[in-house]
Order: C-alpha cells, then structure tokens, then sequence
C-alpha cells in the first residue's frame, strides 16, 4: 500500500482533500451543492477534447471549466438558478458524449474520468495539482472574511458594501480551479464527494466557522485515506468508498445529533418540572 | 414544406425498427418528463430530480451483471433514492441542498461499485458509456411495452393528482387546509418523478435524463407561468427534442460519411435551443401584452 508507485497517490489525494475540505465548506454553507456537482461534470469532456486536439488534458479542463462558469453565470440572470445550473451541466454533458463517440477511447477512459483511478498518478501529473491548490488556498484566504460573511448573512454582507455578484463569481472560479486540478486525479465524482460529505458532516457537529472549517479539512483527509487503502485492499473502485463513507459519516452524525438534542429537550423539561 | 415531410416519411427512416422503438419509447419518456418536469421545477426540486437521474444509474449498472430488465434496474434505484431523499429531509427547504448531495454521493459510488462488477464479471466494455449517455438504437424492443406502461401509469396518476399537486405547490398551508395531505402528495410526486427520470435514463442515458424533465418545462415556465399552458409547452418542446433529435441522429451517418453522431448530443442540443429561445419569445409576449394595455 505504501510501495514507491503509491506514494504520489498518497500525497495527490492529501493535497486534493484539503483544498476540497476548505472550499467544500463554503459549498454547503453557500448551499452550491448542485454547482459543486455541476461544474465537475461539465468539465469532464475538457479531457476528451483535449485528447482530440492533441494538447495536455489539464488545458482542455481549463477551457471547459471556464466555459462552465461563464455559461453558468448567463444562464443564471435569465431565469431560475437551479433549472441553468442542471442545463448547463446537461449541456456539455452531451457535447461530452459526442467528443468520446468521436475519440476511440471509449469504456476505459470515461470510467477513470467519472469515477476517479487514484492508482496511477505519476510525478508529472502532481506539479499542477500542487500549484493550482497553493492557488486556490490563497485565493480563499484572500476572500475568507466577505465570502464567509455573503455566504452566511447575505443581507448583511450587502450593507457592508460586500457585492454579492463579485463574491458568487470569485466563488466559482475557486470551485472550477479545484474541478480541473482535481479530476484527472479523482474523478469527476470525487471531487463532489469530497466537496459536500465532509464540510456537510462538520457543519452538523460545529456552527462555529473555523472550527467546522478545520473539521471540515481533516474528514476529508480521514474520507480519502480510508477510500483509498480499502479500495487497494478489495480492488472495487475507491468513488464507491468515498461515496458510501460520506453517507454514512453525514447520516450518522444527523442521527446523532437528533438523539442529543432529544436528550436535552428531556433534561430540560425535568428541570422545569423540578 | 410537403414534398419535405413527404421525403422523411418515405424514406427508410421511420421503416426502420430500432427507430420505431426509439420513437416510441423517447415519445411517451417525454411526455411523462414534460408533465412532472413543470411541478418538478415549480417545487423547486431541479437538483433533486437531477440527482435520481444520476442515481439511477447505479440500476441501469447492476442490470447487466444481475440479468435483469434494465427498466426495472433504473425504476427500482431511482424509487429507492427517492425514499431516501423523503427520509433525509429534502422538503425542508434548509437541508434540502445538502441532503440530494449526499444522496447523490452513494449513489453515484454505488454506480461507480456496479460498473466495476460489469467490467469484471461479464466484460460488457461499453456499460459506462450505455448507462450513462444512453443508446436508444441499441434499445431492446421488449422493453417497448414495459416503458410505455410505465409512461401512461404515470402520467393517470398525476391527471388524478393534479389539482392537490398543484395546490401544494403554489401554498402548502393552504393546501393543508383544504384537506391535502402535503406528506402524500410530497411521497407520490417524488415517486412520479423517480418513474419519469428512470425512463429519460433508459432513453438518453442517466446522467443526461434531466435534460427531458426540466429543460422543456424551464423553457415553458419561462414563457407561460400557467401550469396548464406550461405542461403543454413542454410536451411540444419534448416531443420536437426527441423526433428531432432521433431523425437528426439517424441522417447523421449520411451527413458525416459514416460517422453517426449520437441521438442523446441532438436531443440535449434542440432542448437547450429551445431554452434559449424561450428568452426572445418570453419578450415578444411582454412587448405584446403591454401593447395591448397601452392601447386599452
């Protein structure tokens, strides 16, 4: 598992997680979790055409992520925000389906392209991954304070001089880096799992920000460390893990929660009654 | 305009049975998708139905190495997310971001586990691709009757469904005080719309199946706000995608030299047109309607 081939496995994923855990809490507080799903999705097809260009896949991500983000951005003034997210994401889906029935890389690539193959990340591919994630970390630092304060109280953030629209722009530029650093890596499910799962399970356990951020940070980091090391102990693919351990992560503490805010209503009603 | 019609229904296309089936199938898909697509969007449930799309691959991917009808694969998937949607609380408008997300999450994983099992047990190659962007010359003529069952049972149900779907659409609380039971009617609507999405995935592939549920009703409800007037627009809208886009593919093979594109890229491209288009018309109509109050 931790043989010299694994390692860059180990140290993309680690990156992949913490940029995921950062940005994915601004997801689920911003509730974007369509967005977060849409834009992997509509990127993917970046690779196919690249591969039919002739250039690196990481150009073509570009392309498409931008492309994305601006289709995104125009669909969404001209009506309902969650009909142009599914329609754009439907969109290029379809564009995809042709760039691949064009390409004759047909079962194999598509897989690996969706459901991620963390095996096979050679040293070449980390450097990217690398400098887009230092990016995208800067990038959030740099906006921390407003995006928090537009995500959490818009109406508040628009008496403080916060421009809504600027802020959702930036939002989703930071969303699209991650997209295309990360899904040649992971895959186009993945880097959603990992966007929403972790981030939604801490903000369920914390309603402080910077502590649910770090929690956020290490169950994405604690979610793809165990994805990774049971899928190279069963050989099943490591999106099945991620998905079904994000699940079961969110259901359990929700179910937690519920029984803990019970208990304390009964606590507090004896203590009335006392 | 005649002597055109006349050239497409001569011609070997609509003589050919994988395009009889397609027809059929996309036809009745569309319509079901037209009717739940408008309550769906009007609800504000775009991302939830999405989601049972995408899940519902995880059935189209267990049917090849269970054997099973593929309808079946899709419907029962996309009934079982559905329950899971209700359980986790996505009519809670606060939670209901969160909650599809994680749904979708599993499932996709769970598609992702089936895939693997296809790939390793029967060797079928080429399920990625046929579960997810779909393949509707491909489709076996026995699921014909199945899916056209399906299609009419679905849309009864809503006929008879209609006035307490729409008013709890509209007003929850009003509707509960008429006497609607908004628990039910949420239930049956999220099961309509679990069977609706199962057969745009059988048709156009899972992950590309809300394009038929809430791309003709968001071009409908962008022009008409009368849910009436907005399922019949987007019955039109689907049915052109869908005879369109299936003629479109099956010419394709002349239009390139050999290399047919697929009937999915044509269907999803006449529905986005159609979005899109809807933006003009919507004006049109506005500039008409305050013609006439300006001339009142």
């Amino acid at each position: 598992m931790f043989d010299s081939f694994m390692i860059n496995t180990w140290i993309a994923a680690t990156i992949v997680a913490i940029t995921a855990g950062v940005l994915g809490f601004f997801v689920v507080l911003r509730r974007s979790a369509f967005a977060a799903h849409a834009l992997p999705l509509a990127t993917f097809p970046g690779a196919a055409a690249a591969q039919l260009a002739g250039v690196q896949p990481l150009w073509g991500l570009l392309v498409f992520v931008a492309g994305a983000v601006f289709l995104l951005r125009q669909l969404q003034k001209l009506g309902r925000k969650d009909v142009a997210t599914g329609l754009v994401l439907v969109t290029l889906m379809a564009v995809g389906s042709l760039l691949l029935s064009m390409t004759n890389a047909y079962g194999p690539a598509v897989f690996s392209l969706l459901f991620g193959e963390v095996l096979g990340v050679s040293s070449a591919d980390l450097l990217p991954v690398i400098l887009i994630s230092v990016a995208v970390m800067l990038g959030a630092m740099f906006v921390y304070r407003p995006l928090l304060l537009q995500s959490a109280f818009p109406e508040l953030a628009i008496s403080r001089g916060v421009r809504a629209g600027t802020i959702d722009l930036l939002f989703l530029c930071l969303l699209g880096l991650v997209t295309a650093m990360a899904l040649p890596v992971v895959g186009a499910l993945l880097v959603f799992s990992l966007l929403v799962a972790p981030a939604a399970t801490a903000q369920v356990l914390s309603a402080h920000p910077a502590r649910a951020l770090a929690l956020s940070v290490a169950l994405s980091i604690g979610l793809i460390w165990s994805a990774i090391a049971l899928s190279f102990l069963t050989n099943w693919p490591v999106g099945f893990f991620v998905g079904s351990i994000g699940a079961l992560l969110f259901s359990s503490t929700r179910i937690f929660r519920y029984f803990r805010n019970r208990l304390k209503h009964e606590r507090d009603r004896k203590a009335q009654h006392a | 305009m005649l002597t055109w019609l006349a050239r497409i229904l001569h011609s070997s296309f609509l003589h050919s049975g994988p395009v009889q089936t397609a027809l059929l199938v996309g036809s009745g898909t569309a319509v079901v998708c037209a009717v739940i697509g408008v309550f769906t969007i009007l609800r504000g449930h775009a991302f939830a139905g999405h989601a049972l799309g995408d899940v519902s691959s995880a059935g189209g991917s267990a049917s090849f190495f269970l054997g099973i009808n593929p309808l079946a694969g899709f419907l029962g998937i996309a009934a079982m997310a559905a329950m899971g949607l209700e359980f986790l609380g996505v009519r809670r408008v606060r939670e209901q971001d969160v909650a599809t997300g994680i749904v979708l999450g599993a499932g996709l994983g769970l598609s992702a586990l089936f895939l693997y099992f296809d790939l390793t047990t029967t060797s079928t190659t080429g399920a990625a691709v046929m579960v997810m962007f779909g393949s509707m010359f491909a489709m076996p003529p026995s699921l014909q009757w199945p899916a056209l069952i399906v299609a009419v049972l679905t849309v009864s149900m809503v006929t008879v469904l209609y006035r307490p779907l729409l008013l709890s659409v509209v007003d929850v609380e009003l509707a509960s005080s008429r006497g609607v039971s908004n628990r039910w009617v949420g239930t049956l609507h999220l099961l309509a719309l679990a069977a609706a999405v199962a057969l745009a995935a059988l048709s156009v592939g899972s992950v590309l199946a809300s394009a038929l549920l809430i791309g003709p009703a968001g071009a409908a409800l962008r022009v008409s706000h009368r849910p009436s007037r907005a399922i019949f627009g987007a019955v039109v809208i689907g049915l052109a995608a869908i005879w369109g886009g299936v003629w479109m593919a099956y010419e394709s093979y002349y239009w390139f030299s050999g290399n047919a594109w697929p009937v999915s890229f044509f269907v999803v491209a006449i529905i986005f047109a159609a979005y899109l288009l809807s933006m003009p018309c919507r004006y049109a109509l506005q500039r008409m309607a305050a013609g006439e109050a300006g001339r009142q």
